[in-house]
């Protein structure tokens, strides 16, 4: 004990650090900023360091060799001492980081810290944004399994949309023709060196700006900010009311990285590492591809656009939203920081999250894609066939065996992509059955050419008959009438 | 000014000067080793015919899939350098060639001979048997690969991963066959 103090002041008349330490310690924060809301970054940052100390220990045995990477997750899973543990660290690891950036984002933005002087702050902190989720998805391409591969895919097919240089942007992408080694070899560069190192100095950037322009203070209804007078009052407001960041604000920072940390550990013990999931071998195509959770909603958007809109919307939406968030604070860098006072901000992060949730939602639930197996798997529902003629049920059968069902739910099961047809006679009359059969449309194939007459004759007397039996089949008033001439 | 200040103003120009030169010479060959995969060369040299096998693995009127080594690949490519394609044979020496990407975003589509569908398990694009478009959000039909027939055996051009900015360069003439 004797020692530590001479060690340091050793180290001190040399590095000439320990005042600055001190200055950055004890710098004054608003007594009320030093609160439970103010948290969220300092949180992000521990996870951050988290991620690079068991980053460097899973490449200590990951190989980046698209032939090899696959077996070497799946040594680190099973048979390298404790690997799962570290996987499943940098796993749950990356999914608070990116959660607690996107907290920490909603937090600054409601209480206004990003106007005047902190503009650049907030814009640094948009970048930070963008390569944390950069990470994310290289991150993600590393756990070389089929997501991985064919998420490369849908990468790859959005850049090809890019109009006239799409197949040179495409080609850099994967570094060659295909998906292959030097795909991943280039992924892994992004993730281990390129974009940490832009993370560390963006990072540096932000953190240096917090301590010089200071911490926000809490934002008071009715106080608003004016570029001429508001340095003058925050200074004002920290000296006469101000508590050092050391212990006041920095005790709250700690317990709540703290218990971050033990939250991330928590979960790698419980439920483990991600994956891999089946081999990145492209010929096994028995797969439903789906990125990780903070991509799905892009993945949904890529559903449920309209084709005509679609290679504009996800080509030119992202960099448009990036470059919108990025200059907020020029547009809106003065005036009202409260959020009670701010009903349209408020608004903005309500819809933004319900938007979020709700396309997450389907990207989980892929309402739009077929069930592959409904039409083998399923049982038609006992009441469709009870007492019914032979015509009927076998219709019923053609329904099953043309993969109806893939598309088409009975009794609450199956594709959800087509309309439920427990009810569809109350709403086409046979006619327009058979048209819609034969035909398709409305995003329906026309299963013309593959029905012989007597099948469709078949199956249209089955979803004839499916209607409540409370409500009549629907009728043509035109046939009813000439049949009764 | 002195001159001795004159002579460290132009030491400082030609220090300057001097890096402003390595770092273009620095600069052209890293900017050109970065760009390389996307030279127009190297793209039409990708492409190359594969054998997929005798006529005798692919019944008249049926749709089977089959799998190519990619032409050109890396020794650590592994895996992924084995591509899946679908082979519909007609009848006689006329077939079609699908890519197994979905003209969508890429994703792999399953061949369903019940419903003489291939369906896509990402967003739900649907393709007719001859590779056009059935439903769903796909801007278009199946990508084709260009094949032919040589001593009973079926060849196909093939070597990129098909995406619409193959097919868009490929429209204007650009790059030859209509696709792969």
């Amino acid at each position: 004990m004797r020692l530590i103090r001479p060690t340091l002041e050793w180290l001190d008349a040399r590095l000439k650090i320990g005042a600055a330490i001190r200055e950055t310690a004890d710098h004054p924060v608003p007594r009320r900023s030093a609160s439970w809301w103010y948290v969220f970054g300092s949180g992000a940052l521990a996870i951050f360091v988290l991620q690079v100390a068991t980053g460097i220990c899973l490449a200590l045995v990951y190989v980046p060799s698209a032939n090899e990477a696959y077996q070497s997750l799946q040594v680190l899973n099973h048979q390298q001492a404790l690997g799962w543990f570290v996987r499943a660290l940098h796993g749950w690891g990356s999914n608070f980081m990116v959660g607690l950036v996107l907290i920490h984002m909603i937090q600054v933005f409601l209480f206004g810290a990003f106007k005047f002087p902190r503009e650049l702050t907030w814009m640094v902190g948009v970048l930070l944004l963008v390569v944390t989720l950069g990470m994310a998805f290289t991150g993600q391409v590393l756990r070389f399994d089929q997501d991985a591969y064919w998420g490369l895919g849908i990468l790859t097919s959005i850049a090809g949309r890019v109009p006239v240089i799409g197949g040179q942007i495409v080609q850099i992408v994967l570094g060659g023709p295909i998906i292959a080694g030097e795909t991943l070899t280039r992924f892994f560069a992004l993730h281990v060196f390129v974009i940490p190192g832009l993370l560390i100095g963006f990072v540096g950037v932000h953190l240096m700006m917090v301590l010089k322009l200071g911490v926000n203070e809490y934002p008071m209804p009715g106080r608003l900010v004016d570029k001429d007078t508001y340095i003058a009052e925050y200074e004002a407001e920290v000296h006469r009311d101000g508590v050092p960041f050391v212990p006041n604000a920095f005790r709250k920072d700690l317990v709540f990285s703290g218990l971050m940390l033990g939250a991330v550990v928590l979960c790698a013990l419980v439920f483990g590492p991600f994956g891999p999931g089946g081999a990145p071998d492209p010929t096994i195509i028995q797969t439903e591809p789906r990125p990780d959770y903070f991509f799905l909603w892009i993945f949904s958007v890529a559903a449920l656009m309209p084709p005509g809109i679609e290679t504009f919307v996800l080509l030119v939406g992202p960099p448009l939203g990036i470059l919108f968030l990025f200059l907020l604070p020029l547009w809106a860098g003065v005036g009202e920081k409260s959020w009670r006072r701010r009903p349209v901000a408020v608004l903005c992060v309500i819809l933004a999250i319900l938007g979020w949730a709700t396309l997450t939602h389907y990207g989980r639930t892929s309402p739009w894609s077929p069930v592959m197996d409904a039409w083998s798997a399923l049982p038609v529902p006992a009441k469709d066939l009870e007492g019914k003629s032979a015509l009927v049920r076998q219709g019923a059968l053609v329904f099953q065996a043309k993969q109806c069902r893939n598309c088409h739910a009975l009794g609450d099961a199956g594709g959800r992509r087509g309309p439920a047809l427990d009810d569809v006679a109350t709403r086409l009359t046979k006619d327009q059955l058979i048209r819609q059969v034969l035909q398709g449309g409305g995003n329906m194939p026309a299963y013309g050419v593959n029905l012989s007459p007597a099948e469709t004759t078949a199956l249209v007397s089955f979803l004839e008959t499916l209607h409540p039996s409370n409500e009549p089949a629907a009728q043509d008033a035109s046939q009813k009438s000439a049949s009764v001439r | 000014m002195t001159t001795p200040s004159t002579r460290r103003d132009l030491l400082l120009r030609l220090g300057i000067g001097l890096n402003a030169l390595a770092a273009v010479a620095l600069a052209t060959p890293i900017v050109g080793y970065l760009l390389s995969p996307a030279r127009r060369q190297k793209m039409r040299d990708a492409l190359s015919w594969v054998e997929l096998g005798g006529l005798s693995s692919y019944p008249e009127g049926q749709t089977r899939m089959a799998t190519f080594r990619n032409p050109s690949t890396r020794p650590w490519d592994g895996q992924t350098a084995d591509i899946p394609c679908w082979v519909r044979r007609l009848q006689g020496n006329d077939f079609q060639v699908f890519a197994v990407n979905c003209a969508h975003l890429g994703c792999p589509v399953r061949w369903f001979p019940q419903s003489n569908l291939f369906l896509c398990p990402c967003h739900g694009g649907a393709y007719y048997a001859d590779g056009s478009r059935a439903a769903g959000p796909p801007p278009r039909g199946l990508f084709r690969y260009e094949f032919k027939v040589e001593n009973d055996r079926l060849l196909i051009r093939a070597g990129m991963m098909p995406t619409l900015g193959n097919i868009i360069a490929s429209r204007r003439g650009r790059r030859g066959p209509p696709c792969a």
